[in-house]
């Protein structure tokens, strides 16, 4: 059965191995990928179970501990789309991040900064039927890194995407508008600077909540299918 | 600006590595596990080790699995035999960071074949995604059975050099109270390196 497959990424994927981020020497492939056909397996995916699959939604991750978190309160919301701009609903947005001094609350985070005990930095819902996503967090700060000499990761959040279905599955960053770390950062440089830009979220008035907390907005694109039936790669 | 406008100014979001910080807020209790006790069709574990170039044990990775059920079926309104599913518990989808030694587990069953390109057939398989730190994106392979008649005429095992065919072949292991177990190691490079796949 031949099936509508999914827009390729090629374009806007870093490439497994890039040796200024050391730790993809020793786990990128050095075989060249094998291309298949997208079949049943690749277009079909976990779509719409997030209620069953994941733990509680978390939108407002300033409320998860006893007292509100330590740093600047902010709004993070867009929406998940495809690439011909067609709204991907009820699909699952995973996000984790750092606290206010750039500290994870994960036991192998060893950064000489404070934990926040009112902040665990992980959240999760599902877009709504226009594929919009809100969250509330506070700024991550930037940290260091065992890169090289002098390593800070930018400012970032992390996204977690399933889309329609395995093939539209997707990981990437959050960045922040004016971070001078991001185009020193090995992680972001992978990435060509064109497409670079998609990564980095845009302050936004609307957003914003008067009195209360800055808005950033970070759509997000996944592949879509393509409208006719390509030819197959044999 | 309409949204399919910017949309197609911005392109598609590039991935990026899920680093290793993901545990707290990826993984789920039970995420492992595909399986009620009624679920259909013969039960099976999967595991195997995520090793490096040296073999060194990877223990900050994450494998993703997808597959259908013991029918072949895949929950998915795309699947064109979505509407005789019977077994609505079973979704077919896991989630399983590596452990101290770099192995995953999952508890599952085993798939049944689904259609392929044109009129073929695949072999059960089941779909891998790993994920880890210094892994810029996503790797995909898959896990098939030793014992399949089907795998001969896979179309998507055709497509790989016959020598490396091995590398997603699972192995049959001792099976644990009853059930099979097979493995499949998923190695970054060296001489048994994992086909990974371009979908």
């Amino acid at each position: 059965m031949d099936v509508l497959p999914y827009t390729r990424q090629i374009l806007s994927e870093p490439p497994s191995l890039y040796p200024a981020y050391t730790s993809t020497v020793s786990r990128s492939p050095r075989q060249p990928l094998v291309t298949i056909p997208q079949t049943l397996t690749e277009v079909t995916g976990p779509m719409a179970f997030g209620d069953r699959l994941f733990r509680p939604p978390v939108h407002d991750m300033t409320r998860q501990g006893k007292g509100e978190p330590l740093g600047e309160r902010i709004i993070v919301s867009g929406r998940i789309l495809d690439d011909r701009g067609r709204p991907v609903p009820s699909t699952v947005v995973e996000i984790w991040q750092c606290n206010a001094a750039g500290r994870y609350i994960h036991k192998k985070d060893q950064h000489d900064a404070p934990l926040d005990p009112n902040f665990t930095g992980q959240g999760r819902i599902t877009t709504d039927e226009e594929g919009r996503y809100r969250f509330i967090t506070i700024k991550p700060g930037a940290y260091p890194w065992r890169n090289h000499h002098n390593a800070w990761r930018p400012a970032h959040i992390h996204f977690s995407l399933l889309g329609r279905g395995f093939a539209t599955r997707l990981i990437t960053q959050m960045y922040f508008p004016g971070d001078p770390l991001i185009d020193i950062d090995p992680i972001a440089c992978a990435v060509p600077p064109e497409a670079r830009q998609r990564m980095v979220s845009r302050f936004d008035i609307d957003t914003t909540e008067s009195g209360w907390a800055l808005g950033y907005v970070y759509d997000i694109v996944l592949r879509g299918r393509n409208e006719t039936p390509m030819e197959n790669v044999k | 600006m309409s949204h399919i406008q910017k949309a197609l100014t911005h392109g598609l979001t590039p991935w990026q590595t899920v680093g290793p910080f993901f545990h707290y807020a990826l993984p789920w209790e039970g995420g492992n596990t595909l399986v009620g006790s009624d679920v259909s069709g013969e039960k099976i574990v999967l595991i195997g080790q995520v090793v490096d170039s040296d073999g060194a044990p990877i223990p900050d990775a994450m494998v993703e699995i997808w597959q259908a059920d013991a029918g072949g079926y895949y929950h998915h309104p795309d699947d064109p035999r979505h509407a005789e599913i019977k077994d609505r518990d079973f979704i077919g989808f896991g989630r399983c960071p590596t452990d101290e030694e770099g192995f995953y587990r999952f508890e599952t069953v085993r798939p049944g074949p689904v259609s392929g390109p044109g009129n073929s057939v695949q072999a059960p398989h089941i779909a891998i995604g790993l994920f880890g730190r210094g892994l810029l994106r996503r790797l995909v392979t898959r896990a098939y059975f030793p014992d399949s008649p089907l795998n001969e005429a896979d179309p998507v095992l055709g497509l790989i050099t016959p020598e490396r065919v091995a590398t997603v072949i699972a192995s049959a292991e001792p099976p644990v109270d009853g059930i099979p177990v097979f493995r499949l190691d998923l190695r970054f490079q060296g001489d048994c390196e994992t086909v990974f796949f371009d979908v």
